[in-house]
């Protein structure tokens, strides 16, 4: 959760609560299940590596009075986890997520990580699937190699629907 | 790969193709560059109705460009004649399509030698060259089988004798594994890098990530145009899946 909080602090800084919303927001339906301290610990953790600075502001209207804000060794980490293509350590949720803040922030063009994300996945499936050249067609151990080349076929043609969303979105 | 003499099979420069759909013109295909070279493998993916497939019917003369150039083994296409140009396709290059497109009428072998036989070559000569495709292919025991006694695996398999008769330099494939389940599609897979490693060059259309990775490159289109290329071969991924799929998660040892 560490790069998605990150990424998504990119645009301005902001208090926990509103971090916490563009969260939700930006997960839909699976948002609801995210537990609310979990974004507050994350921030702590993000301030004691030093990649975001936390301010105390005088709101008296409000009680939250901590407004966070990335360090320049935070927008370096930043840059880093766009440019991270070693799915599925990057999950499809961080790809969502890399997508929006990206997007909000203007750090990147959306299409271009997309781009760049279903070019590693066509490489990951070439491996495979020169590995189940080598393997006899019908050998037991194909049978593990060809489940990975489904996953990898699925997770592309959501990253061709992914594509086409923020394409249409970018020309509205 | 070069081919002899450094050319690439196939160079196409500038090609556009406008259809006119109820008035309005529709740039099918939009100035695309491309060449093959020879020994190469080139994919080509996108959304339907991007283009794909008009590409490959301009390049495999099924259709006319109305804009650009196409070098065919050297020889630029738009100069020669209709017939010429037919008689130079058909010697050079061999159509693989989605829903096969085999003759009816015809026995698995007779639809293999046909092409052959429309060069000119002998009876003898195109049987014996039919028969000997269809043993490399695996369905020699299909050859006097009509094609709806076929599946669809073997069906494309006899497509694919049909389509290497002539000894072409270049295939093309317009989504060959469209019309096939996973096994079967594996079957061509398996094919298709035979070929590869026996030198043919091929440009395969398709919308199935599996063929489109087993290419040495990959061109994206949208929208008529070429929007995208990359090098898949020679290029590891940045995570590799064989390494993961090992990965237990204890790899601190038993504790």
């Amino acid at each position: 959760m560490r790069d998605p909080i990150l990424a998504l602090l990119a645009k301005e800084p902001a208090h926990g609560y509103e971090l916490r919303q563009r969260l939700v927001q930006a997960l839909g339906p699976p948002g609801r299940a995210l537990n609310p301290g979990q974004v507050y610990v994350t921030l702590g953790r993000l301030v004691k590596a030093g990649l975001v600075a936390v301010e105390q502001v005088g709101q008296s209207s409000h009680p939250d009075k901590k407004v966070y804000e990335l360090t320049a060794a935070g927008r370096d980490r930043v840059a880093e986890w766009l440019a991270d293509l070693s799915w599925p350590k990057v999950t499809p949720t961080d790809f969502h997520l890399k997508l929006i803040a990206a997007a909000v922030a203007g750090l990147a063009d959306p299409v271009a990580l997309i781009d760049a994300q279903r070019h590693e996945l066509l490489r990951q499936l070439r491996e495979v699937q020169e590995a189940i050249l080598v393997e006899p067609p019908d050998s037991r151990g194909g049978l593990l190699l060809e489940g990975a080349a489904l996953r990898l076929q699925a997770d592309i043609r959501w990253l061709e629907v992914c594509e086409q969303r923020w394409l249409d979105w970018s020309i509205r | 790969m070069s081919a002899p003499g450094g050319r690439p099979v196939v160079e196409a420069t500038g090609l556009t193709r406008i259809y006119a759909a109820d008035g309005v013109a529709v740039r099918a295909v939009d100035g695309v560059d491309l060449a093959v070279e020879a020994g190469e493998t080139v994919s080509v993916m996108g959304p339907s109705g991007c283009g794909k497939s008009s590409l490959l019917h301009l390049l495999g003369g099924l259709d006319r460009a109305d804009a650009g150039e196409i070098v065919l083994d050297g020889r630029r296409v738009e100069g020669l004649s209709e017939t010429s140009w037919a008689v130079l396709r058909r010697r050079t290059i061999g159509f693989v399509f989605q829903s096969f497109n085999l003759v009816d009428e015809l026995t698995a072998v007779e639809n293999v030698e046909l092409p052959a036989l429309l060069v000119g070559a002998s009876a003898r000569r195109a049987r014996h060259r039919a028969v000997e495709l269809l043993e490399r292919l695996g369905v020699a025991d299909r050859r006097d089988h009509m094609p709806d006694r076929l599946s669809g695996g073997e069906s494309q398999r006899v497509a694919v004798a049909r389509a290497l008769i002539n000894d072409p330099l270049l295939i093309l494939a317009d989504e060959p594994t469209g019309n096939l389940d996973s096994r079967a599609t594996g079957e061509i897979l398996r094919l298709f890098a035979d070929l590869r490693a026996s030198g043919q060059s091929l440009l395969v259309v398709t919308h199935d990530a599996r063929v489109a990775s087993t290419a040495d490159r990959l061109l994206t289109m949208r929208d008529g145009a070429v929007i995208g290329h990359t090098h898949l071969g020679g290029v590891a991924p940045v995570g590799s899946v064989l390494a993961g799929l090992a990965d237990f998660g204890d790899a601190g040892g038993a504790r």
